[in-house]
């Protein structure tokens, strides 16, 4: 099946997603996701903010969708073609769902663990605007205890569902999920249950935002500050294929590896996660790879570090030449002070 | 007298039991179907009638039947969906209660129709004793044999269940409605697959309103042809009104469609004007959902035709002028009435039954809500208006289901309509801070003042 998305050609496998096949070709035309998960079933269109311009149906049925489509879940016909980045109609709603999503998000980002990976900022840097047009008061919820390994933010949630398919997927026995509804729905465990689950802290690598973060890493150190090394050990469990994310010989944090797309490429065990934070527990592979516009670049001692220079307008403290000149009663003359402070401004 | 085809033995007493219905010639179209016609010819007969879904959208059922997939061998159902909780909606409530048998008999004859063995009536909770009338009326039917095992001999089985929901607008919504059946949070599917496809445990279903299974009975009984000959153009058949608001004889009424809205508004035999001298202001005329039209577009179109009550007249001029014929929620403003209150009132509805899955609905209608809330408290800023008009515009569109646009229609109507009234609301929030602020000096004396201030 052949599908154009903003100009370029791909032939792909029927039944592949118009959001598989622009990560196929990959670069700007891959619309961003929020709720969408290669790896969890019946993930995707929710948070809208992969919504495609659909220009032709297909070859049988060129027509053009109405509507923008949700491309994680629109099945490819073969001669279809999509626009992305390139139709006008596409950002102006990537915009509009960054704008909704982070209405009542808290923007507590500075003290955010999940700051420098996380999806919504890397959205907003992209499709959001500086300035805020919401003035009335953001939706809080009460803080609940899940356990002693996850933290939940409830105030951070962008309701991507992924973690409760996590649980249902991953784990039997889920004791989690979304209550509620509208824009106070939350997710919250049933009667406020711990989640204990041995896979249950891989809701911590699916989560888009800093709703759910690794307790034993909180506050530790942010993210660019730790260097991501491949490891691996055996364990029984699961794979045992992690990134280690270390400072000096430390190791503060442990998640599975994560691709070009934030999605881990496999699931680990919240044994590997947890508790295994010596060096002697892993064999460590070598550096992990990471983009190169990642926040997580700006520790890379490889490149060259110049000195921040501020440039300031040169006169800046003692304002400009021709303001200082005696203007009111130029006929009197300046005491031997006033003159002074002319000469080199009132510093 | 127009037509009556739902109503036409609401009034005999005793028609709720079983042994009246069945006297005054209920059960006659189970009879003619299952003995004389095959499930095609059902289907056939109401494609050939032209019924249109009566829950809102009015898709034609006749086409929406012939989607259902009956090869795939899986079992099919027939949902009926009596989740009726639009405001201003009250006509499927009237219906059950008052002769339920026809209901029951319209969903043996679709089910029939669609050779479904397994169906379901989605009521919504707030209808308890409506939900007990059915059940009642579903035990009378088995126990005469109109359902299940091998009804009137013809070798074809039918269960027929009321579910009665947990009160969820949104489980009014056909894939919410289907995921609730199934026990799950009432969240709509995102489409495709259609239910037509994969519906209830991913098996075919058809979801239909409780009116458009209704009228079944009469179709089958006296054929398409004649069902197609009542109403106008596409329009056909009978509809049922539920009128409220500044008039006369609020209540269900069932019309010919193709009636002017002039003579439903203003004759006796229906609303018979307006509750006072206090002139009409606005009207909504198909449920919350769909847009406002104020007072001169409401009995001709913008082009100088009279408007009628159909689904082509009343969406005449799309939305610039139109509105939408929708579920025949009827509702009727004087001029006492703040169109800005009315408007936050249904926004805070759509904020409280927003199901919070996709972000532009979740995030949208609650904003909406507090701006529109902020402006009737005379808090308003001016550039909230615009604000108002942004957000519903880009909420609209981009959901997954229909929600979403609900809740911007509104909104975009009463600003595309009213914006004087949302400019006096933020100008002068000292005259509007009393909730009855039009009822002693209506905005026609007012509206002077929005003109003269300069901002």
């Amino acid at each position: 099946m052949k599908v154009t998305i903003d100009g370029q050609t791909i032939e792909v496998e029927p039944g592949t997603t118009i959001l598989q096949a622009a990560r196929m070709i990959g670069g700007e035309s891959v619309p961003p996701t929020m709720c969408y998960y290669s790896k969890l079933k019946g993930s995707g269109g929710k948070c809208r903010a992969c919504l495609v311009e659909v220009s032709k149906g297909s070859d049988a049925n060129p027509t053009p969708m109405p509507k923008l489509m949700a491309s994680c879940v629109t099945g490819v016909m073969d001669g279809m073609e999509v626009n992305s980045i390139k139709s006008d109609r596409v950002t102006e709603a990537r915009k509009s769902v960054t704008e909704f999503l982070l209405i009542n998000h808290p923007l507590d980002c500075p003290v955010c663990d999940q700051a420098g990976e996380c999806d919504l900022q890397n959205l907003s840097f992209k499709h959001g605007k500086s300035q805020t047009r919401y003035i009335e008061e953001k939706r809080t919820f009460e803080p609940e205890d899940i356990g002693p390994n996850i933290q939940l933010h409830m105030n951070r949630c962008i309701l991507c569902y992924r973690c409760v398919m996590v649980a249902d997927q991953l784990t039997d026995n889920r004791v989690h999920g979304v209550m509620d509804r509208g824009d106070h729905s939350n997710i919250s465990t049933c009667i406020s249950k711990a989640i204990d689950n041995e896979f249950s802290g891989n809701m911590i690598d699916v989560c888009p935002v800093g709703a759910l973060t690794d307790k034993t890493f909180r506050f530790k150190s942010r993210v660019w500050f730790n260097k991501p090394f491949n490891a691996h050990r055996n364990c029984d469990k699961c794979c045992g294929k992690t990134t280690v994310w270390m400072f000096g010989n430390e190791i503060q944090r442990v998640t599975g590896r994560k691709d070009e797309f934030h999605e881990v490429e496999e699931f680990i065990c919240n044994e590997c996660r947890f508790d295994h934070k010596n060096v002697e527990d892993w064999v460590i592979e070598g550096p992990r790879k990471f983009e190169k516009d990642s926040v997580i670049n700006q520790n890379n001692y490889t490149r060259k570090l110049d000195t921040v220079v501020i440039e300031t307008e040169s006169g800046i403290l003692k304002g400009r030449e021709q303001d200082r000149r005696k203007i009111s009663m130029s006929a009197v003359p300046l005491t031997k002070e006033e003159e002074q402070e002319f000469k080199e401004g009132n510093i | 007298m127009s037509k009556k085809i739902l109503l036409e033995k609401a009034s005999i007493p005793g028609i709720k039991t079983y042994e009246v219905y069945r006297q005054n010639g209920g059960y006659a179209s189970v009879e003619k179907a299952l003995k004389s016609m095959t499930p095609d010819e059902v289907v056939e007969e109401v494609k050939t009638s032209g019924l249109r879904g009566r829950g809102g959208a009015g898709f034609p059922t006749g086409m929406k039947w012939s989607f259902i997939d009956k090869k795939s061998g899986k079992p099919r159902h027939l949902v009926c969906n009596a989740d009726e909780s639009e405001p201003g909606t009250f006509k499927d409530r009237f219906l059950m209660e008052y002769i339920p048998h026809l209901l029951i008999e319209g969903m043996i004859t679709s089910s029939y129709a669609l050779e479904a063995n397994l169906s379901y009536i989605y009521i919504r909770g707030e209808y308890m004793w409506v939900y007990k009338i059915l059940e009642r009326a579903i035990k009378e039917a088995y126990a005469a044999g109109w359902l299940g095992k091998n009804i009137l001999g013809t070798g074809y089985n039918l269960d027929l269940y009321v579910h009665c929901g947990g009160g969820a607008y949104i489980c009014g919504e056909e894939t919410a409605l289907i995921e609730s059946l199934e026990g799950k949070r009432g969240n709509p599917r995102i489409k495709p697959p259609f239910p037509a496809v994969s519906g209830l445990w991913a098996n075919p279903t058809v979801v239909n309103n409780v009116e458009s299974i209704a009228a079944v009975p009469w179709i089958v009984n006296n054929m398409g042809a004649e069902y197609a000959k009542i109403g106008i153009g596409r329009s056909t058949g009978t509809k049922l009104i539920s009128a409220s608001g500044h008039i006369k004889n609020p209540g269900v009424y069932e019309i010919e469609l193709g009636l002017s809205v002039d003579e439903f508004m203003n004759s006796d035999e229906y609303l018979g004007g307006m509750i006072d001298d206090r002139p009409l202001k606005a009207f909504v005329p198909g449920g919350s959902s769909v847009p406002v039209l104020p007072a001169n577009l409401i009995y001709k179109t913008a082009n100088g035709e009279d408007r009628l009550m159909s689904y082509e007249s009343l969406s005449d001029g799309g939305f610039a002028t139109g509105s939408m014929l929708g579920s025949g929620g009827f509702i009727v403003y004087n001029d006492t009435a703040c169109i800005v209150r009315n408007t936050w009132n249904f926004s805070r509805f759509y904020h409280h039954e927003s199901c919070g899955q996709c972000s532009p609905c979740r995030e949208g209608t609650g904003w909406l809500e507090k701006v529109l809330h902020r402006i009737e408290n005379g808090h308003g800023r001016e550039e909230d208006i615009d604000l108002l008009w942004s957000i519903q515009s880009k909420i609209e569109g981009n959901t997954i289901c229909p929600l979403g646009d609900a809740a911007a229609w509104p909104v975009a109507a009463a600003i595309r309509h009213f914006r004087d009234e949302f400019e006096y609301h933020v100008r002068f929030p000292e005259k509007i801070k009393n909730r009855d602020h039009f009822v002693n000096e209506p905005f026609e004396k007012v509206r002077h003042l929005v003109g003269k201030q300069t901002v």
